[in-house]
């Protein structure tokens, strides 16, 4: 039944080698036996902050990302500290050598421990991530005391120690990282000063304008910045550092110097196990090397050409690797990166994306610029699409540029509007423009990258075919507008997806033929239905649905198979995270005593009830209760179910209406007894929870209620429809206005026989109201325009004579094991029997 | 080398109500067994691999399992999920003269 594991090698334990190990485990957990060597003697940490720890900002325990329990906990073998030296491709073995703890892990002569015994590690598939060092531009006297590179997390203990000392301190190198170093060497106390070889700082994300802006902003601050400045000699006196000679002829006096002039692809163990290597270990589309068994990720890696060193190429990398190398998706492939980031520079914002000059004499240049607030903002356009862009200063839009961008789409003719937001205040996102990593499913936590992937690449053209791809949809529903939009924007149009219609998915029947059938073949069990209507084929997504509907159709003879019940329905409580359940007690109408609270009180000491909490609908939850207490707790209780864990009524809740309140005009507190003692546990397509209001002031909430009675002067009730106070806000639909209580319960009980014949599975009343229409469901349920009241009436009616307290099941378990937990197999007889199964 | 298979025999297969699953403890570890209204039989590991949510206590049938906790589900016989990377352990059990034999 095993097969036994493939092995895989991963050369590098940096951001790149521990995301592809954990894009790969996400895929397919057992699929290899994992090996890393990391040269480093560490876990992974987060490369990005390091200037963060250098400035003290982080502790270096912050920022790692995969601590060495992660490869315990994962199976993953890391040799930390032993740096992979040669492939024998031959053999089929990777070869590594432990290194001297004080060596530097990138360095190419990295010092490894003599005579230690080499770790040897045979493979089936090897992927280097070996990454890239630091360039360190040629010059007399680097190396050595004083002179650092930036680069790991023991180079910033040791630049911050060495600072110490020092009380003027250099850094070669005016790009991000020169920065980012600068700013943490600040934090020590020394004077610091920047020299850069270009003309102005950061030249790979900024023009020359918003280079000084950046430069002014910065020498602010206390750094100074010094452009077109090459050093040629490190001069020392006494062995400690005393200046720096310039190429131009001119010194400057240093006691410290920290390197970080831009990185180069760490190549050499490719080189000498005979891959191709240009200036990087040269990759296919699908991350493979000149090896078909040996891949490649990372800062390493040359693809098309180009050498990327910013995080998202990496991660993409990672992924396509990942998909091929598991099969997850064997045709994969990655196909380049266009380069932008968004990231603050010495407490700057700033964005910067593709060009930063003008290239052809038709491009359209638009600039902004405000000195005094630091602010500068620059949009290369060409052929209506942006070839470029820098947000410094103020980066409000950059997401939808970048978005923009990346997809090289189309832009507003109002140009400002890309720099400013738009001047209505309209959205200038569409959800065309939102960013691939904006959450458009809020619960399933499913971004537009996910969806717009299933409409290109899965050919999900219906909102529900993008439901079963990626969970979009599927919480509580209110993100479907923005998954049809897209479907729109990026598949032109909707398909009406037939089963869309389908009341559960796996009979294909719409509802109102679904009801048909089941009346005329009498179907009453929900196994019966798969047998007559689907084929005989079970479908356990659809058991649920067809259960309440059953229920719905057959009041008291409803054959109650509890498998084809969610578990909330088979022991009458609600699961909670940690697999306990919560207890709702009925407090009708949110009216208690004295004595059901000290009963209450008394059953969460007894069983040792870990919260009490009030519920919104006015009453009380005992949270965290084991499946086996469920029933003693009942008993004990002594109160009906409350029904706080299925698709059914509720609750009432109510205001204080006459008794008490100075401004109740009608006995809301009775109505709203009323109400519960007669539609409790009435199951129907979802919950409906109702209230009821002693005056329009409204303070049990009712006008947002899927149903509701509110007073109002007269002696009159308005019967409102279809309000909603969750993920979704709407106030209800007036309904009409009756005299008497008995006038409010039938048009009540009328309206939800109706919604619990006619409602989509899991669809609201809210949701319900707005698909038929108030004025549809006015002529039906006061008007009776289809002459089905008094049917509908009396269908409630059989639905409340059916009700039974579900928590009596405490005496008489409804079927083996309800509230039995986990069964300790005493084991009866254990067989060696070398394989051979019975 | 052979490798040497334990059966265990968990009871009764009255113990499980027709077309529901339940959690046996065996030798510390929590596996569900299900029992399907065809007959079929089927165990996997109890726990979803997404948050840990009680498999036993899902709705089941056609050869899958529903997390009770969020939806997730899984094939029974081969454990794979309807979620990207998430898979179950599967084991083979059988009903022989009414009792639930497992293997392991």
């Amino acid at each position: 039944m095993n097969t036994p594991k493939q092995k895989l090698v991963v050369i590098g334990n940096g951001m790149a080698g521990a995301r592809v190990v954990e894009e790969i485990l996400k895929r397919a957990r057992d699929r290899f036996e994992i090996v890393m060597f990391g040269a480093e003697p560490y876990g992974n940490y987060n490369r990005i902050l390091l200037s963060n720890v250098l400035n003290g900002s982080q502790a270096a325990a912050d920022i790692f990302m995969n601590p060495l329990a992660w490869y315990r906990e994962n199976g993953v073998t890391l040799h930390a500290g032993v740096r992979a030296t040669r492939i024998d491709r031959q053999r089929k073995v990777v070869i590594g050598a432990p290194l001297k703890k004080d060596a530097l892990a990138y360095a190419v002569d990295a010092a490894a421990v003599p005579d230690a015994a080499l770790v040897e590690e045979t493979y089936d598939y090897v992927i280097i991530a070996t990454g890239s060092r630091p360039f360190v531009p040629p010059m007399e006297g680097f190396g050595g005391t004083g002179t650092f590179l930036f680069r790991t997390i023991d180079d910033c203990d040791q630049i911050a120690e060495y600072a110490k000392t020092c009380k003027e301190a250099s850094v070669i190198g005016g790009g991000l990282l020169g920065l980012e170093a600068a700013r943490g060497l600040m934090t020590h106390g020394v004077e610091v000063t920047i020299l850069e070889a270009a003309p102005q700082l950061m030249i790979a994300q900024l023009d020359p304008e918003s280079g000084q802006m950046l430069r002014d902003t910065i020498e602010n601050m206390g750094i100074q910045v010094m452009c077109e400045k090459i050093t040629t000699k490190i001069v020392r006196e006494d062995g400690r550092i005393k200046r720096l000679d310039l190429k131009d002829g001119s010194t400057l006096n240093t006691d410290m110097v920290v390197v970080s002039a831009g990185i180069r692809p760490i190549t050499e163990i490719a080189s000498v196990s005979g891959l191709t290597v240009n200036k990087g270990i040269v990759c296919d589309d699908q991350m493979r090397t000149s090896d078909r068994n040996i891949f490649a990720v990372g800062e390493c890696v040359e693809h098309r050409g180009k050498i990327y060193g910013l995080v998202d190429p990496i991660w993409d990398q990672a992924k396509t690797l990942a998909d091929v190398i598991t099969e997850f998706n064997p045709k994969a492939e990655y196909l380049g990166s266009k380069l932008g980031t968004k990231l603050k520079v010495m407490g700057v914002e700033l964005a910067s994306m593709g060009e930063t000059k003008p290239s052809l004499p038709e491009d359209e240049v638009v600039v902004y610029r405000e000195p005094s607030r630091g602010v500068y903002k620059k949009l290369i356009v060409r052929e209506n699409k942006i070839a470029g862009a820098i947000l410094l200063g103020e980066t409000d839009t950059a997401g939808v540029l970048m978005q923009m961008f990346m997809s090289n789409s189309a832009v507003s003719s109002r140009r400002a509007d890309l720099l400013f937001g738009s001047s209505t205040g309209a959205p200038v996102l569409s959800v065309f423009d939102l960013p691939d990593h904006a959450q458009i499913c809020n619960c399933n936590g499913v971004s537009k990258g996910a969806i717009k992937e299933a409409i290109q690449i899965g050919k999900c053209h219906s909102v529900s075919k993008i439901g079963g791809c990626t969970k979009a949809g599927l919480g509580c529903g209110s993100c479907k507008t923005l998954i049809a939009q897209l479907i729109e924007a990026y598949a032109g149009e909707v398909v009406d997806d037939a089963s869309e219609h389908y009341y559960v998915p796996g009979v294909p029947l719409e509802k109102s033929q679904l009801v048909a059938e089941i009346r005329q073949r009498g179907l009453k069990s929900v196994s019966a239905v798969f047998r007559e209507l689907a084929g005989g084929k079970e479908c356990p997504a659809s058991k649920v649905g067809l259960a309440s509907l059953l229920k719905t159709l057959w009041p008291g003879e409803y054959d109650d198979e509890r498998d084809a019940r969610f578990i909330n329905d088979r022991v009458h409580a609600n699961i909670q995270k940690d697999g306990t359940f919560s207890v709702v007690p009925r407090i009708y109408g949110g009216v208690t005593s004295p004595a059901e609270l000290r009963r209450i009180a008394d059953v969460a000491v007894k069983y040792n009830v870990p919260m009490v909490k009030f519920t919104g609908g006015q009453r009380l939850d005992l949270l965290g209760v084991k499946k086996d207490d469920l029933p003693k707790i009942w008993k004990d209780l002594g109160i009906p179910s409350g029904h706080a864990y299925t698709k059914a009524f509720r609750t009432c809740k109510s205001c204080v209406g006459t008794d008490f309140c100075r401004y109740g005009l009608g006995d809301s507190i009775k109505l709203a007894q009323e109400i519960e003692q007669r539609f409790q546990g009435i199951e129907s397509p979802h919950k409906m929870k109702l209230a009821t209001a002693g005056c329009p002031r409204n303070c049990s909430e009712a006008y947002v209620k899927d149903i509701s009675a509110v007073a109002i002067e007269g002696g009159l009730w308005e019967i409102y429809i279809g309000g909603a106070a969750g993920g979704t806000i709407r106030k209800g639909d007036l309904l009409l206005t009756v005299k008497t209580h008995d006038e409010v319960l039938k048009f009540m009980g009328r309206f939800m026989q109706y919604y619990r014949e006619h409602g989509k599975y899991l669809e609201r009343t809210y949701h319900f109201v707005e698909r038929v229409g108030i004025e549809v469901i006015r002529k039906i349920v006061v008007e009776d325009s289809e002459g089905i009241a008094a049917r509908l009436d009396a269908d409630i009616q059989k639905a409340v004579d059916a009700y039974v307290d579900p928590w009596k099941e405490a005496e008489v378990p409804a079927y083996p094991g309800q509230f039995g937990a986990p069964e300790l197999a005493s084991v009866l007889e254990v067989a060696e029997n070398n394989g051979r199964f019975p | 080398m052979s490798t040497s298979t334990q059966t265990i025999n968990l009871g009764s297969l009255e113990a499980i109500a027709l077309g529901q699953g339940r959690c046996f403890i065996v030798g510390g570890e929590e596996i569900a067994v299900f029992r399907q209204r065809d007959g079929q039989l089927f165990a996997t590991q109890n726990r979803c691999p997404h948050k840990q949510g009680p498999l036993s206590e899902g709705v089941a049938g056609g050869g899958k399992v529903i997390c009770p906790l969020h939806s997730h589900k899984f094939d029974l016989v081969t454990g794979a999920g309807s979620e990207h990377g998430e898979c179950v352990k599967s084991f083979r059990v059988s009903a022989v003269n009414g009792e639930i034999l497992l293997q392991l």
